[in-house]
């Protein structure tokens, strides 16, 4: 179990109890290759056995899973963006369309919050529930700064993305990656990601593409980096993530010291109501 | 593209990366435009203004690559006296029979050619009106074949059997300056296509013309290619084919026509729909795109070859192709005595297409009906007439993964809703038939690029599925079996038909490789055959598909190699098989210069050495002719092309910018508007395509033009997440909910015009029905400004019908037939309408709002 | 009211998942923990005292309200045949797993000192339990401060000083509201006045949480649950009914009755700032610009 609640750290797996762990494995999802086939989702639901999410029309553009959730562990996201525009005029439309999935944090609030254990680090340092430990206790729910697991209500089992644990450990890739026909969804080893999403940066700022940035790439953020890192074309919060998630867990102690503060109070203030005569 | 080819357009991804510039044409901003570089919308049906005025710029400008023009193309040749073109005639060609709606082309021939044999075959023979039965109407005549499923965009038609006897013109013009020469007669058809016509009728402004134009000639040379990239959207029009011929003409003039990087592209349909027009589903076609015999003509199999193809090119050999498919079929019963069984064939009596073969059951002449792996109640145009021709069915055969709309129709289609339909007084007898689906079963699939590939059978089916292949071969077994012994000759070609196949597997499937090692076929004594220019015409070989041989070359099922790219060139010949003889550009003679050498270093493909042609893929050429070859005089075949004519299945070697013979609306694509538009033709006279198919009877009423009644233009269309009749999509969760319902995208101007909300529902009037569908209000749909005025255009997908997990109206239900006379395939892509906030009503209360707004347009009672 | 900030979202749907912490379970839980923690630290200081009346009413409350809380806890659970994984390991970063094990001890030391209390049996262990209760006791009450606190919810995760305060003065309102309530007014001084301190410490803590004060980021946005809406609502009628409880409180050493209203009201108040304080969480996590706009503020100033 991982001890460091904060910051950078260089060796997940080992923190975590592995040694001579493989290479850290994540994502690399380039929304601006994206196509918005969703063959993620599928692909996903497929290989896991995940249940549909409900027919239901949302109206928000072509996306109607609405959201990560219990049972959609890769969701695709479309934001359509017009400058103001007349009749006949060119204009100047955009379709932003993204894939988004658990980021496989290097400090997993899910993880840390989890009093089952349900929730583990594997030995590719991604995070995954092991639904036959999870009592259902939602903590990691409200934890994750992302909002990306959740509880199904039917079964009563915290969800998400396994990064595919029961295909990489076999040497496979994931199972939406394996089936994103653009290469948008990107897997191996993270730093070999890092430095590919590096590259693909740069050579979209030199096309011009000023708007191209990473999220999640940055180990001094406030996950320590996330394992499954994008390259957008917006700010975050356009798609849905959060521009600048903090672990929770960061002001654990201070938390701790506040509630034992508290809790001295407490008592305190009880043993002052004994002071009086009766 | 990225809508129903997403894995095909990892390419295009790829290209982009590596500096290609991505233009994407479409009336909607779609998941294509999305990530284009331009997205240019256009107004449905328009685009031939479009390409003929790229046509105009280039020849205007003199931007045409000049000498892979004069030598690869006719543009030299001289025509007739006696063409006039629409310059002269009002948008209408020579030869046309305003009685008939349909042309004779022999205007259109080449100056000073002999006059030849009737130029196109079995094809022509129904142009002259053959058909019975056909002609209720306009552009009728043509009659015609085929299906829509299969004849739709394909590169197949380049090889189809059509184009013969027009040989070598003996008048050319190598100065391109003569008046009657094919280069000039195009520079003035294409002289009224100006960036001012695109603005007006397409809607695109001439600046963003300008960018296009520029790209393309920019893109195109000695050491540049651009391709073009097109489905249905350009194919389901009235003038589908020669919308299709302009960008031929474009492509050849640019010089991007067999060499990498160029072309046409053709992105298909269905998994194997180029397989199956190879090995054609279609009525007028056997297969290799040898035609089907008539009824009364063809006596015998010589008078059939001789009016089949020419005699000059690759298709001089069609009497081996022939033979050899004869003697796969009949075997030991083909022998040169009997023709080879030629008798055997069925004949053609008039159009059997799918449409037409609906209003003959409405009509009652159409008593069974067998529907493998097609839904026509949901995806085919004019939804009420298909279900009502199935109701009028004595019996029906469905095979089918999914309990669809064409197989429950009689308890859940809207007319049972309307009331005009009830099930107890429905007739039709309906079986339902599980079918296997691909992954529980071999066979190939043949993709657009020709690529036949092999796919092993994952799992058996469940229950009592079995596949179309084991059906159909026991349904012949027991036919067999039933007339065993008759004397009867009509049973002869049953009882004598090569019908033994291995078995195997636990449902006795006959051997899917077997099927295919026919198909390669065999020499006498048995031998796999090594490809097609190994059949002879004298009974010795068999082959049940000429283009297919050498699928199966030494022994080895080639279409199941799987090479992975990394680990061999990058033309990647060992993936798969593509045909003919593992070529995977056609006509990639022309990626080489006159003299055998590369246009450039950079777009080297094959090439003359100095002994034979070589490069990265198989030549598509003669290995040993050399460059200087000339043809003798009477060369037969192959031998009659000389060493500079890259388009070996061309009667004279040339890729045709004019097109003499083979193409029923004309020897050159004109604009003609949809059949029903908001807008009055500006370029012609002649509104509408002049020999367009249309049935103006109950059921089928069209809208008039410039309708104030109907006045928005709709378009149908796919999302990735659905498969077209909803078979394959409709009734498995995972796509359901990624879209659940159907829905309709509209321009927040014509939301704000008509009162509709977005999420809210919407009611769709044509003259045929009403529907309804969730709005969608989105910016990626424009208000075009067309001729001064505001054109709205509404999108509409066609998945949804009466049954799945999710349901929803049918856009197919709106649309009429009225077909493309060249491919018989319906205009789907362009009509007219009008939208209004709310639900449609229910019961017969919806019929009668239909019948209002027909009287509103003054159009007949049905 | 807070000026409404410019800021961008997608379709305005939530970023953070809404917590599946529900009412009446969560908010019932926190009130009957702090309940059950006061109650059992007042008990062993009764008894310490020789106040016997008084250490039978908080040792039989301290194991009622812990035996309760606990099977709402479990009733909260998605799969509560499996409560007891939630003691297969212990786990600091898990204010949970801390809080189970705190639970599991409170139960039990409550439970025992209980039970040694109504039969007589084993005094001797009665009393050491019900030692190790008052130890256990204000942590069971406060603990929960930090349970909240540490999630992603803003309105939760921003408040981690002011929760466990909250908690505190509310655990000691409601301990001395049912003690006054449960015993005769002679008996009751000290629950009295812990109902007088705690309800101090509950306003205090309430007011300031509903103001912003102390809270890092964008105070008066991310205090905004509290003052708007349902938390809102009920974190005011809670100020209202502990005012008036303390009120009552202090009238209570002259009337019963007063004691009893002022008992009631407590508790009134105290379940008001329970259910105050998850349903400000729910509006925290489901309204996008609490997530998105600080954050964007920290981003633009780093
Ligand atoms: N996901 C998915 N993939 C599929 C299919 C599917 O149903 N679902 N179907 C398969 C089949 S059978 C086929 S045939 C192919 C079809 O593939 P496509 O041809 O790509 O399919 P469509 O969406 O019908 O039409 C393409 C586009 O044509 C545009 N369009 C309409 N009218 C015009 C016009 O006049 N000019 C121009 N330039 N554009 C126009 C429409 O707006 C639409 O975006 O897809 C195949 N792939
Ligand atoms: N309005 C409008 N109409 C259109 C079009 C349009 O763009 N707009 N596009 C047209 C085009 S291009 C096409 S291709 C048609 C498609 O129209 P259809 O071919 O009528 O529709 P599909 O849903 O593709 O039907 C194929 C059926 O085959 C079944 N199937 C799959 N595999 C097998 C198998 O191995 N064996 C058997 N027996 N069945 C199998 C599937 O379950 C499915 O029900 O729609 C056409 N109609
Ligand atoms: S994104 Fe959320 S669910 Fe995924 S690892 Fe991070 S905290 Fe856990
Ligand atoms: S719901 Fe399951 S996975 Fe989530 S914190 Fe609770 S026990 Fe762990
Ligand atoms: S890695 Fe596996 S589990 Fe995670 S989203 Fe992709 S397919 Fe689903
Ligand atoms: S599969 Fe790839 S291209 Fe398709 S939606 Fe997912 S990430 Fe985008
Ligand atoms: S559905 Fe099949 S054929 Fe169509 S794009 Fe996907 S993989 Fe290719
Ligand atoms: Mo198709």
């Amino acid at each position: 179990m991982s001890n460091s609640l904060y910051g950078p750290l260089p060796d997940v797996a080992e923190d975590a109890g592995y040694t001579g762990a493989p290479e850290r494995r994540g994502f690399f999802t380039d929304t601006s290759v994206c196509i918005g086939c969703k063959a993620c989702e599928v692909a996903c639901k497929e290989w896991n056995a995940v249940p549909d999410d409900g027919f239901a029309l949302t109206g928000m553009s072509y996306d109607n899973t609405g959201a990560l959730g219990a049972s959609t562990w890769r969701h695709v996201a479309f934001v359509e963006q017009t400058r103001p525009r007349q009749v006949g005029d060119g204009g100047d439309t955009r379709w932003l369309m993204a894939s988004d999935v658990c980021k496989h944090c290097t400090h997993a609030a899910c993880l840390d919050v989890c009093p089952t254990g349900a929730l583990i680090r594997t030995e590719f340092a991604t995070v995954v529930v092991q639904s036959d430990v999870c009592n259902g206790c939602a903590y990691c729910v409200s934890a994750c700064p992302y909002g990306v697991i959740d509880r199904r209500e039917d079964d009563g089992r915290a969800w998400k993305c396994t990064l595919c644990y029961d295909r990489i450990g076999d040497g496979l890739e994931p199972a939406c990656a394996k089936a994103c026909p653009t290469d948008s969804i990107q897997y191996g080893p993270l730093d070999e990601l890092r430095e590919r999403a590096r590259a693909r940066l740069d050579a979209l700022h030199e096309e011009g593409v000023t708007e191209a940035r990473l999220y999640g790439e940055d180990e001094n953020d406030g996950v320590g980096g996330a394992g499954a890192f994008f390259l957008l074309l917006d700010e975050p919060e356009v798609y849905g993530l959060p521009p600048d998630p903090v672990v929770t867990t960061r002001d654990l102690p201070a938390m701790w010291k506040w509630a034992g503060g508290a809790a001295l109070a407490l008592a305190g203030g009880v043993a002052l109501s004994f002071l009086g005569r009766r | 593209m990225a809508e129903c080819h997403p894995v095909g357009f990892q390419w295009v991804m790829e290209a982009k990366a590596r500096g290609a510039r991505i233009f994407h044409i479409d009336p909607r901003f779609t998941r294509t435009s999305a990530v284009a570089h331009r997205h240019m919308p256009i107004r449905a049906g328009s685009d031939i203004v479009l390409l003929g005025a790229l046509i105009n710029h280039v020849l205007s400008g003199g931007h045409d690559l000049r000498e892979y023009v004069l030598r690869y193309t006719n543009a030299s040749v001289i025509l007739s006296e006696d063409f006039q073109d629409t310059e002269d005639l009002g948008g209408l060609f020579s030869g046309y029979d305003a009685e008939t709606s349909s042309y004779d082309p022999e205007t259109w021939a080449y100056a000073g050619g002999e006059q030849e044999a009737p130029a196109a075959g079995a094809r022509d023979e129904q142009e002259k009106g053959d058909d019975p039965d056909g002609g209720t109407s306009q552009g009728d005549g043509p009659g015609g074949p085929s299906g829509r499923i299969t004849q739709e965009h394909g590169p197949g038609a380049t090889y189809e059997a059509t184009s013969s006897q027009t040989g070598h013109a003996d008048e050319r013009d190598e100065t391109l300056r003569h008046p009657r020469c094919v280069y000039q007669v195009l520079k003035r058809h294409f002289a009224r296509y100006t960036p001012e016509m695109v603005e007006q009728i397409c809607g695109i402004a001439p600046d963003d013309f300008a960018e296009l134009a520029d790209a393309i000639v920019a893109n195109s040379g000695r050491d540049r290619t651009t391709a073009w990239v097109y489905s249905v959207g350009w194919t389901q029009h009235t003038v589908g084919a020669q919308y299709i011929r302009t960008a031929s003409i474009l492509q050849l003039l640019l010089g991007n026509i067999g060499r990498p990087g160029g072309g046409i592209l053709a992105l298909r349909g269905h998994a194997s729909i180029q397989g199956s027009t190879d090995i054609p589903t279609l009525f007028n076609l056997l297969p290799g795109y040898l035609p089907m015999p008539y009824a009364h003509h063809h006596e015998d199999l010589d008078t059939y070859l001789e009016r089949a193809a020419g005699d000059t090119g690759f298709w001089g050999r069609k009497r081996s192709y022939m033979v050899s498919l004869l003697k796969a079929w009949w075997g030991d019963a083909a022998t040169a005595e009997n023709d080879f069984c030629f008798d055997y064939l069925p004949r053609l009596t008039g159009d059997h297409g799918t449409y037409h073969t609906v209003l003959d059951q409405i009509e009652g002449k159409v008593k069974g009906y067998f529907l493998l792996g097609e839904n026509p109640a949901v995806g085919s145009a004019a939804g009420r007439l298909q279900r009502l021709g199935l109701a009028a069915l004595d019996w029906l055969v469905v095979r089918d993964l999914q309990l669809i709309e064409s197989a429950t129709f009689w308890k859940n289609s809207p007319e049972i809703e309307t009331g005009e339909l009830t099930p107890e007084g429905i007739g039709t007898e309906v079986f339902f038939l599980p079918a296997a689906s691909h992954v529980e079963k071999d066979g190939t699939f043949t993709n657009t690029q020709r690529l036949l590939q092999w796919h092993h059978k994952a799992i058996d089916p469940p229950d009592d599925a079995r596949s179309d292949l084991w059906f159909i071969y026991r349904l012949g077994l027991r036919i067999r079996e039933r007339l065993e012994g008759s004397a009867d000759p009509v049973d002869r070609p049953v009882l004598d038909l090569t019908w033994d196949y291995p078995e195997e597997g636990p449902h006795h499937d006959p051997s899917a490789e077997a099927v295919l090692r026919e198909i390669n076929g065999y020499d006498a004594d048995g031998n796999i055959l090594s490809g097609f220019t190994a059949l002879k015409d004298d009974g010795s070989t068999s082959c049940g598909c000429w283009i297919y041989s050498g699928c199966y070359t030494d022994g080895v099922n080639q279409t199941a190699r799987r090479k992975p790219g990394s680990e061999q060139s990058w033309v990647a010949p060992e993936w798969g098989w593509a045909w003919p003889s593992n070529r995977r550009i056609l006509y990639n003679r022309a990626s080489a210069d006159p003299q055998g050498r590369p246009w450039s270093e950079r777009k080297a493909y094959v090439w003359w050495d100095g002994e034979q042609w070589t490069g990265h893929d198989v030549p598509d050429f003669e290995k040993t002719k050399p460059p200087s070859y000339e043809p003798p005089p009477d060369a037969k075949a192959e031998a009659a092309l000389a060493g500079t004519d890259p388009f070996i299945m061309q009667t004279d070697g040339k890729g045709w910018l004019f097109v003499p013979r083979g193409l029923v609306d004309g020897p050159l694509p004109a604009h003609y508007e949809p059949h029903e538009s908001p807008v009055e033709n500006l370029l012609y006279k002649q509104q509408g395509n002049p020999v367009r198919q249309t049935y103006d009877r109950p059921g089928n009423r069209y809208e008039p033009v410039d309708s104030d009644v109907y006045p928005y233009v709709f378009t149908t269309y796919r999302l990735t997440e659905h498969h077209t009749a909803g078979g394959m999509s409709r009734f498995l969760p995972y796509l359901s909910e990624l879209q659940p319902e159907m829905f309709c995208e509209v321009s927040p101007e014509l939301a704000a015009e008509r009162g509709l909300v977005h999420g809210d529902w919407a009611t769709i009037i044509s003259a045929r029905t009403a529907i309804e569908a969730r709005v969608l209000v989105t910016d990626r749909v424009r208000p075009l400004r067309i001729q001064g005025r505001v054109i709205h255009q509404i999108g509409l997908p066609y998945h949804w019908g009466s049954a799945g997990a999710v349901r929803g109206d049918s856009a197919n239900d709106l649309l009429p037939i009225v077909l493309d006379a060249n491919t018989h395939i319906q205009e789907s892509k362009a009509a007219t309408c009008d939208i209004r906030p709310g639900r449609r009503p229910q019961g017969p209360a919806l019929r009668a709002l239909v019948r209002r707004y027909r009287r509103m347009a003054g159009i007949p009672e049905d | 009211m807070v000026p409404r900030a410019e800021f961008r979202s997608y379709y305005g749907r939530p970023i953070l998942k809404k917590p599946r912490w529900k009412a009446p379970h969560m908010p019932g839980y926190l009130y009957l923990g702090g309940l059950s923690g006061a109650s059992s630290t007042m008990a062993a200081l009764a008894d310490a005292t020789g106040r016997q009346r008084l250490a039978l009413t908080g040792r039989i409350t301290a194991a009622a309200a812990g035996t309760a809380g606990a099977g709402l806890l479990v009733a909260e659970l998605g799969r509560p045949e499996r409560f007891l994984n939630m003691l297969r390991m212990f786990k600091p970063t898990s204010p949970m797993s801390v809080g189970s094990w705190i639970l599991a001890g409170q139960g039990g030391f409550t439970m025992a000192a209980a039970a040694s209390a109504v039969t007589g049996i084993a005094p001797g262990l009665g009393r050491a339990a019900g030692a190790a209760a008052a130890v256990t006791g204000p942590l069971v009450a406060t603990y929960t401060g930090v349970l909240l606190a540490d999630t992603a919810v803003p309105a939760w995760h921003e408040a981690y000083r002011h929760l466990p305060l909250l908690f505190a003065g509310s655990s000691l309102a409601s301990g001395g509201a049912v003690t006054m309530i449960a015993t005769p007014r002679g008996d009751a001084g000290p629950a009295r006045r812990m109902a007088l301190l705690g309800a101090g410490l509950e306003l205090a803590a309430a007011g300031a949480l509903e103001r912003g004060m102390g809270l890092r980021e964008r105070p008066e946005l991310v205090s905004e649950p509290y003052r708007t809406g349902r938390a809102g609502v009920l974190l005011r009628t809670g100020r209202a009914l502990t005012v008036v409880g303390a009120v009552g409180a202090v009238a209570a050493s002259r009337s019963r009755a007063a004691g009893v209203i002022a008992g009631l009201a407590l508790t009134g108040g105290a379940l008001c700032t329970r259910f105050a304080v998850l349903y400000a969480g729910h509006a925290s996590a489901e309204d996008p610009k609490y997530t998105v706009i600080p954050q964007r503020e920290r981003r633009t100033v780093s």
